[in-house]
């Protein structure tokens, strides 16, 4: 089942997603909705954003310092991404915003208004946790949902990957506890559809 | 009743044991709804965030907090390892010690408040040059570690008149003179850190005088008394909770200073504390594995039997100045005649704390790349070398097991086919290729263990341990255990682990965990069938011991239709469960029962490629062969195989600890500079449990550590074999390998 449409990445879209932030920033005290065209400036305090979580409407109170990670953590109790490093660099803390993976880690929360996350609590029903499991991709657990939301987007976007393409595909999340070889079993059997569970 | 005679069922009457199932706890860690310690929100908590030593050698002379508590948010400052005012300067011996800590209401403002903090150093002369023995010598920062020389009883003894240690040195040069070859080299190994991805902390509140503390921790049943010791409680004041530990590797035993301050923090603030480490002070503080270099010389006769070691080895564990054991090299192969020593160097780093496999890997990494370095000298096949010196190992009774091993993993690696003498291999392009082997030992013996299994009237099975899962899949083990016992599904036993108010279960270290919880619920579930069969077989009138339970009923051994469902024959329990407390205790049923056991070997294989104009090493294949006793959960079991075949080959190309030479800081704390193997860094990995009937009716042994052991020296005898070249030190980066490829061009 996919969780998102599996859009190309162009330039103009970047474009027009990073306005729409810097126009969500820039609203100070106020109920921060999305596309506000209105320019820039600095923000201080708390800000009200509203946005949609696994597929419910929320609103949120952050601050300019907000991480996207912190505010799902603290304000909504979603602890399925992790924080791992505050760069993302291991990619623990992935999520999906507007269907694509970004790091909760390194997003600040006012550049997600309006718009809409995913994380790891609502793939539960998802073939991927399911291949997960089957194919034993997890020890500690700690990686395995940001590794589940990634090789969720990689599929989204490559359906058919070949072994080469997995290889080189989700080398954005580190595994402490050694499962990759799981992981890349769980994701060929996906690829081929078996069935997993 | 007869006494209950402990054991496992023949291999062909299994039902479960053996077989691969899925973990008990998969889905919920794979969706993400499991809780960590760092996930535990708990109303109105405080976060704590700490200043951790920006230096590595250093006095602090004092701490200026006013600005950190004017931060908004900020609740409360604490000093850790920093002096209060009035109170004399603090030597600082590691950077990344934890000084002071604020308590906010919220990571941000934690984060701010440290950034306020204003502290005043008196830098001190770092040293961190681990490899550098003369360095360390003048700035007396060696710390002798033991040593000594076994000589082969055929040598005869010194006279009355000699004295015994001139009389050793002459054996051991007529040794070396004997020899046919004689090699002659360095080896090394970095340290590396635990880089546990949920670091270190714990989420805690008190409850009146009771302290609650969520660890995370891989020691669940013992950390309630390192809380109480340092706070001046008692154990049963305080109660350590872990569903879920995001690694340990090791370095999770203790509450450690920061789980204590979090304890005061609560306690001063009234309020529920979460403390957990930041990435770089995980790094820096909460585990590291000791370095180990050597200079050795070996002497061999024309067979290839080392004759003579004579080795002396050091390293670091941090500024307590240990290094890898003396006793540990050399390593599985013990030839008749040796000589070895060690040194600890004290360096400005946190002391070290248990690795999976503590020394292991490091004395593998320094012994069996010198006797690959005898293959090269002789220009013989490795593989031949490894089977001859057999005939000197720790172990003799297990030469049989490792050459049986060798043979297996030979085979799976298609040694025959790749195998070249050191330095010839054919080349592609800029590419080439090699093979190596290594060879390991572990004990594994399982951890004391103590299970209550609760048998309801209805049916119901409901077990409590105070052990942990680590990622080994404990849950599973012990569901498997119990349902293969009783007969049932494993669906249809409830488990209860992670809480120290359960019955006591030893720490996760030493892999002894599968083979404690094993013991413990093999144990309950048998005396809880036994006292059920009792009933049953009043019921039918037939002799209890012509029972069995399988396929959820209990039914009399050849006769279909005398037979009741688990259910009916659980209403004969009577109004109250039916409760059985079972333990295992090391020191008194021993190391060796019925159920479990320890002492395994193994060895691996590595088929590696080298680019020789870049210096970068891939991994073709890799082969694990290992000895396991009985296997539980087939699934599980092979999981953590791979998992330490893939953290061998980040101990052996990617991680290690940087210190700055000049401030000793360490400058690779973080997940982007720390590196470690990502998906597309593994190549293809196989695993071989190998089981005879033998090794399996010896019982449960633990799996963990053991394969995690030989690969690193595995894969720097593929590298040898592929450039003819021994790159010195482990993790082999891309300079570290054109570097020894230049130096031997000369």
């Amino acid at each position: 089942m996919s969780q998102s449409t599996s859009k190309g990445f162009s330039r103009r879209e970047f474009l027009r997603g990073s306005s729409a932030a810097a126009a969500a920033s820039s609203v100070a005290s106020t109920a921060i909705g999305q596309d506000t065209a209105v320019a820039p400036q600095v923000v201080t305090g708390e800000t009200s954003i509203t946005l949609k979580i696994n597929g419910e409407s929320k609103t949120a109170k952050v601050e300019p310092r907000t991480t996207l990670l912190d505010m799902l953590r603290y304000q909504f109790d979603l602890t399925a991404a992790k924080p791992v490093s505050a760069d993302g660099s291991s990619g623990a803390s992935t999520v999906l915003v507007d269907g694509r993976p970004v790091m909760a880690s390194s997003t600040l929360a006012l550049s997600v208004a309006g718009k809409e996350i995913t994380t790891c609590e609502s793939l539960v029903d998802d073939e991927v946790p399911r291949a997960f499991v089957e194919h034993d991709a997890q020890q500690c657990g700690f990686c395995t949902p940001g590794f589940v939301v990634a090789v969720r987007a990689f599929l989204n976007q490559h359906p058919d990957a070949t072994e080469e393409q997995i290889l080189a595909g989700l080398n954005g999340n580190i595994c402490r506890c050694g499962t990759y070889a799981n992981v890349l079993q769980a994701v060929v059997s996906l690829v081929k559809g078996e069935q997993n569970g | 009743m007869a006494e209950v005679q402990y054991s496992w069922p023949e291999n062909h009457k299994t039902r479960l044991l053996g077989k691969r199932v899925n973990r008990l706890d998969g889905m919920v860690k794979s969706a993400g709804t499991a809780k960590y310690t760092y996930d535990i929100n708990l109303p109105n908590q405080l976060i704590v965030h700490a200043l951790g030593c920006p230096h590595a050698h250093c006095r602090v002379l004092s701490v200026d907090t006013s600005a950190a508590e004017k931060v908004p948010g900020v609740v409360l400052v604490k000093h850790i390892k920093a002096p209060k005012a009035g109170e004399d300067p603090v030597e600082i011996e590691a950077d990344g010690t934890l000084l002071v800590a604020v308590a906010a209401e919220s990571e941000a403002a934690a984060a701010e408040g440290v950034a306020k903090l204003k502290v005043e150093y008196e830098l001190l002369e770092p040293f961190t040059a681990d490899d550098d023995l003369e360095a360390a010598e003048a700035k007396d920062r060696t710390r002798p570690r033991g040593g000594g020389i076994s000589l082969d009883e055929a040598l005869g003894e010194p006279g009355d008149d000699e004295d015994i240690e001139e009389w050793e040195e002459k054996q051991i040069e007529k040794l070396f003179a004997d020899a046919d070859y004689v090699v002659e080299g360095d080896y090394g190994i970095d340290a590396i850190t635990h880089c546990c991805l949920e670091p270190h902390g714990t989420t805690l509140h008190w409850e009146g005088d009771r302290l609650k503390a969520h660890l995370s921790t891989q020691n669940v049943s013992g950390t309630d008394d390192g809380f109480a010791g340092a706070l001046n409680l008692t154990a049963d004041d305080v109660d350590v909770h872990c569903d879920y530990i995001g690694g340990g590797f090791g370095s999770k035993f203790q509450p450690n200073y920061w789980g204590i301050a979090a304890a005061e923090i609560a306690k001063a603030t009234g309020r529920p504390v979460k403390f957990m480490l930041n990435r770089e002070q995980e790094l820096k503080v909460a585990g590291n594995r000791p370095s180990g270099f050597v200079h050795v010389k070996l002497g061999a006769d024309e067979s290839g039997v080392v004759q003579i070691w004579d080795s002396h080895h050091w390293g670091t564990s941090g500024f307590n100045g240990s290094t890898v054991s003396v006793n540990s090299v050399p390593y599985v192969f013990v030839p008749k005649n040796y000589r070895r020593k060690a040194t600890g160097i004290a360096t400005n780093n946190e002391p070290s704390v248990a690795w999976r496999a503590p020394n292991h890997p490091q004395a593998c990494a320094l012994t069996q790349t010198a006797y690959d370095d005898l293959a090269a000298k002789m220009q013989a096949d490795s593989l031949d070398i490894f089977l001859r010196n057999l005939e000197n190992i720790d172990s003799p009774e297990k030469a049989p097991l490792y050459a049986e091993q060798l043979r297996i993993a030979a085979d799976l690696i298609n040694w025959q086919r790749h195998w070249h003498p050191h330095g010839k291999s054919p080349r592609k392009g800029s590419v080439v290729e090699g093979l190596g082997i290594a060879i390991h030992t572990w004990g594994g013996a399982a951890n004391d263990s103590d299970c209550r299994l609760r048998i309801h009237p209805d049916g119901g099975v409901e077990s409590y341990c105070g052990t942990q899962d680590l990622g080994t899949g404990t849950r599973t083990v012990c569901a498997m255990v119990l349902a293969e016992t009783l007969g049932l599904p494993v669906e249809a036993v409830k488990v209860n682990i992670g809480s120290s108010t359960f019955p006591f279960s030893g720490a996760s270290g030493g892999s002894t965990t599968v083979g404690a919880v094993s013991e413990s619920h093999r144990r309950a579930a048998q005396d809880a069938l036994a006292q059920i069969f009792e009933l049953v077989a009043k019921k039918l009138e037939v002799p209890a011991d012509q029972l069995e339970a399988a396929g959820g009923k209990i039914s009399v051994v050849g006769y279909s239709d005398k037979e009741l469902t688990w259910k009916q024959a659980c209403s004969l329990i009577g109004i109250k469960p039916l409760e059985v407390n079972s333990s295992y205790k090391r020191q008194q049923q021993g190391r060796t029962t019925n159920l479990s056991s320890s002492n395994v070997g193994g060895c691996q294989m590595a088929h590696v490629a080298v680019d020789t104009d870049t210096g970068l090493v891939k991994i073709k294949r890799m082969v694990a062969v290992q000895n396991v006793g009985l296997i539980i959960n087939r699934k599980t079991a092979e999981s953590q195989v791979y998992g330490a075949l893939i953290m061998s080959i980040a101990g052996a190309l990617f991680e290690h600890r940087i210190n700055d030479p000049k401030t000793g800081v360490f400058v690779n704390s973080q997940m982007d500079s720390y590196r470690l193997p990502r998906l597309g860094d593994i190549g293809e990995l196989i695993v071989h449990l190998h089981e005879p009937e033998s090794e399996r009716a010896r019982g449960v042994i633990g799996l963990g550590e053991p394969p995690v052991i030989s690969g690193c020296a595995a894969i720097s005898n593929a590298v040898c074999n592929a450039t003819g070249v021994r790159v010195p030190t482990l993790p082999f980066t891309p300079k570290r390998v054109l570097d020894a490829m230049r130096t031997a061009k000369g």
